[in-house]
């Protein structure tokens, strides 16, 4: 029975990362999970579930050879997960405003008091380097209802931060 | 009344190219009480498509009304839908019944028109909009064989930066 472990892969960007990585996994052995590989000022991240018989000595030895290669910083841990088991978003928030230090504290800690449960965060630095501004999606689960996040979102406004609120009405058919 | 067998991605009897219904008998009526049945024993399906049940008929059952936020023509017969008008295009989230456990984003005219027969075979025209009218969509796609794994747009990226036109 195959173990999950989350490979988290971070190193300068270059064509060919993916690729590389995922035939070595695929040669040793490995099935893959849900991944999340995006890159992030010249750097190429990867966060990867990987599903492995052996132990974590063991896939090491599988990804090292080509992580080394491309020069990518490796980190392994086995972690205690499983597949078909989202929680699905029913909120999506957008966030923008003058790029000043503290924003993303001050915009998700009002959102944690006020029951959001983040499950997808992407932010960007845009603008110019005279006045940078910053941007930010979240999408995440309302456990106490839109209403309330709502409510924190409208204080933002005073401290030059946009936001913009969409429920998200998953259709099943 | 039956509850009826979903047909499950990676079946490719899903895309299949659906039939349409020329008899509008007795039997037929039956099978579309029964594919509201599959349907109502889902929680929150809002739609379902003959061919979700390995039965290739143009046939798709749309009811939104259980959400009272969503404008809705009630509990909507399908039956050879055609989509006469389009309107506007948005992102919106959806899941399946044929696909578990995944739900992604998929561009759907916003307002359209749909010209279908009932389970009887009369005529009908329905208005649709916002919500219903990405239902009605996603079930007609059914019947051409397209799941929303075919229409998907990346859930990232919401906003696109723009290109450095040169001077």
């Amino acid at each position: 029975m195959d173990k999950w472990f989350m490979l988290t892969l971070v190193g300068e960007d270059r064509p060919g990362i993916v690729a590389k990585l995922t035939h070595a996994l695929y040669e040793g052995g490995c099935n893959l999970g849900e991944a999340s590989m995006m890159r992030l000022g010249g750097n190429f991240t990867i966060m990867l579930m990987v599903g492995f018989s052996g132990k974590s000595k063991a896939l090491i030895d599988v990804v090292s050879p080509v992580s080394e290669s491309l020069g990518l910083h490796l980190h392994i841990d086995e972690i205690n997960a499983a597949l078909h088991t989202h929680l699905e978003p029913d909120v999506r928030i957008s966030v923008y405003g003058a790029d000043r230090p503290g924003i993303v504290s001050e915009v998700t800690g009002a959102l944690a008091e006020s029951g959001l449960h983040i499950l997808d965060l992407e932010s960007d630095v845009g603008g110019n380097k005279e006045s940078p501004i910053y941007i930010m999606h979240i999408e995440g689960h309302a456990s106490e209802g839109v209403d309330s996040l709502r409510a924190a979102l409208t204080l933002m406004k005073d401290r030059g931060i946009e936001t913009s609120l969409d429920e998200i009405d998953t259709l099943l058919g | 009344m039956a509850i009826l067998d979903i047909l499950l991605f990676p079946d490719l009897e899903l895309k299949t190219v659906s039939e349409t219904v020329t008899e509008f008998d007795e039997e037929f009526q039956q099978f579309v009480a029964d594919l509201d049945e599959t349907r109502l024993d889902a929680p929150g399906c809002v739609g379902i498509a003959a061919p979700q049940v390995g039965r290739f008929q143009r046939v798709a059952l749309v009811d939104v009304s259980a959400n009272p936020k969503h404008k809705n023509n009630g509990f909507m017969v399908l039956v050879n839908p055609e989509i006469t008008e389009w309107e506007g295009y948005k992102k919106g989230r959806e899941g399946c019944l044929s696909v578990p456990d995944y739900t992604g984003n998929v561009m759907r005219a916003t307002s359209i028109v749909v010209e279908a027969q009932d389970a009887k075979g009369t005529m009908h025209r329905y208005e649709c909009e916002g919500f219903e009218a990405r239902a009605v969509q996603h079930e007609i796609d059914h019947l051409d064989g397209l799941l929303f794994l075919d229409r998907l747009v990346s859930r990232r990226n919401d906003l696109f930066k723009r290109k450095n036109y040169k001077k």
